[in-house]
């Protein structure tokens, strides 16, 4: 079960039973909704944005530990970040995951490293991955000026 | 095969004459090469097969031997391994017609599988017999590959959905289905046995009550053929589909069977080679059943395969096998009452040996990946059946499936693994 302890660390149980920043922001300046057809996980992301900055930042959904955990962790990591390092924190964590020539470390990664032993198990990378891709779509929203859904409902 | 009971095949699945030897899962699981193989270094517990069941050694030999021995293309060619072919391929036919008691192998229409041939109902007798204001009949537990077919056809043509709704131990309630005819009811689509929750629904008496209000009726086999013998003159049904792969034949091999005054009747489902008479730039005439509607080459080495798998079925006891698994089904039942926090979905009286269950606020992806550190493969999520969760209020549901050839230790295992699950979840 040593490897089991790698995939479901106390951190990530830990913020799947209590995750941070689970919370809908109301008013949001973006919002972004992640969802994975396949596994039924669905995880809502809500941004108030000032400038460059991420000001705050709530997510909602349903998920598995992994999936509900990176969200949470995600949250804590970006609040307070700009668009740039946030940006640089997405691109790392897919790193991390998917490219087996990354040598990232916890140094760079942070909290974020309790999520390095998912990439052992191919089936869940999407999990882990879910929050972080509906964050970009919500940044992206930012780029291109579309309107927002908001569905505080 | 070299059974001396493969004179069985000829003869209608009554349970009249059995096999010899009794139902014996220890001789049976040598049939099954798979089933010896480690994974993440433990024995194989494989509890699955409500996704696709694993294969006996003669059903591989019998794809290997026509690759092998008898690959060509089928109908028409006039050269001898054109003709073994045929004969392969039609013998796998008049199997599958016996093992289902058709009345007749022009009844039997090789498909993909059951998705398929529910789509070629809902493209040929649906588009043609049903129209703006009709209804179709389904039920609340149905995989998504009977809802989604009717779903679009009803979009294209105007028609509608009724649903027969399901108590909460996952049985339909046969009261409200009496309700939902009307002079627009067309049909009448029913699951045999439901893939998440087990259910062995009635379906001769749904079949029943459809043709007193004058409707025919079409039973979703997939998940019924690999856990029970099915006649389907018995069921009185006018269609029943299948797929091989959910009874120990190769996946994209599968049966609509039709009643031939229906089929008959109804228009080609794709056009093209071997599905037709004559063909010329002004007018073309289709072939005779089953050709009709079988257009291109089909999937030859499947269906012999599927074929060497109803001799596999007919060379063990099945009757017995059936037993051995309610068998085993109440030994589960009981194990996994034992977790703490373990909650059954499904708990029809009448129920075959698939389990869905939640465990506490654990997700069942969770629940999947500790089962299968431990080497104990089970299904996680909404099983193409997502009006099922939204019944039980769940975003998805564990699934563990049986075969006959599960032992109770698999059953032992999952249940130490879901205590493992529970530990490290705390």
């Amino acid at each position: 079960m040593s490897d089991l302890r790698e995939l479901y660390q106390q951190l990530i149980l830990d913020h799947n039973k209590n995750p941070r920043n689970f919370r809908v922001l109301d008013p949001a300046d973006r919002f972004a909704e992640g969802y994975n057809p396949l596994c039924g996980d669905k995880v809502q992301i809500y941004l108030q944005l000032h400038g460059d900055r991420i000001n705050d930042i709530g997510f909602q959904g349903s998920g598995c530990a992994i999936s509900k955990a990176s969200a949470s962790l995600m949250t804590e990591t970006i609040k307070g970040k700009t668009l740039g390092e946030t940006e640089t924190h997405f691109k790392n964590f897919q790193a991390m995951l998917t490219d087996p020539s990354s040598n990232l470390d916890l140094d760079q990664m942070g909290k974020l490293f309790v999520f390095a032993g998912v990439r052992d198990y191919p089936t869940r990378i999407k999990c882990a991955t879910l929050s972080w891709h509906a964050l970009r779509a919500a940044i992206e929203n930012v780029q291109t000026p579309i309107t927002t859904e908001r569905d505080n409902s | 095969m070299n059974s001396p009971l493969d004179i069985l095949t000829l003869q209608p699945p009554e349970p009249v004459a059995r096999p010899a030897q009794p139902f014996d899962v220890r001789r049976i699981r040598a049939d099954f090469p798979i089933l010896g193989q480690q994974v993440q270094g433990r024995p194989l517990v494989y509890l699955d097969n409500g996704a696709t069941a694993q294969k006996p050694r003669a059903v591989i030999d019998a794809l290997s031997h026509y690759y092998t021995d008898q690959n060509a293309n089928v109908h028409r060619g006039v050269h001898h391994l054109s003709q073994v072919a045929t004969d392969a391929y039609e013998a796998a036919r008049r199997k599958v017609a016996t093992f289902i008691n058709a009345a007749s192998d022009r009844e039997i229409i090789f498909v993909r599988g059951t998705t398929e041939g529910i789509n070629l109902i809902a493209q040929t007798f649906g588009r043609e017999q049903i129209g703006e204001g009709d209804e179709i009949i389904i039920t609340e537990m149905e995989h998504h590959s009977n809802i989604v077919p009717w779903w679009m056809l009803c979009r294209e043509k105007g028609a509608k959905l009724r649903v027969i709704p399901m108590n909460d131990r996952g049985e339909l309630c046969l009261d409200t289905y009496q309700t939902l005819f009307s002079s627009r009811t067309k049909l009448v689509s029913v699951v045999h046995i439901s893939n998440v929750l087990g259910t062995v629904n009635p379906a001769r008496e749904i079949v029943q009550i459809a043709h007193a209000h004058g409707v025919p009726a079409h039973i979703d086999g997939a998940q019924a053929v690999p856990h029970q013998r099915v006649d389907v003159r018995a069921l009185g049904c006018e269609f029943y589909t299948f797929s091989g792969h959910k009874m120990f034949a190769p996946t994209g091999i599968g049966v609509l069977y039709g009643c031939e005054t229906y089929l008959d009747t109804m228009p080609p489902y794709q056009g093209g080679g071997s599905m037709i008479q004559n063909v010329d730039f002004d007018n073309i005439t289709y072939g005779n059943l089953p050709n009709k509607f079988e257009a291109g080459t089909p999937n030859i080495a499947g269906s012999i395969g599927l074929g060497a798998a109803i001799d596999y079925l007919n060379s063990i006891d099945f009757d017995g096998a059936a037993k051995y698994e309610t068998n085993l089904l109440e030994y589960a039942h009981d194990a996994l009452r034992g977790v703490p926090d373990l909650k059954l979905i499904g708990t029809a009286e009448r129920k075959v040996g698939v389990i869905s269950f939640t465990l506490s606020d654990i997700h069942p992806h969770d629940v999947g990946t500790i089962l299968d550190q431990a080497g104990v493969a089970v299904r996680a999520g909404h099983h193409c059946a997502q009006p099922i969760m939204k019944h039980y209020d769940i975003p998805a549901a564990t699934r563990a499936s049986l075969a006959f050839y599960n032992t109770r230790e698999d059953i032992d295992a999952l249940v130490s693994g879901l205590h493992s699950v529970r530990k490290i979840f705390g």
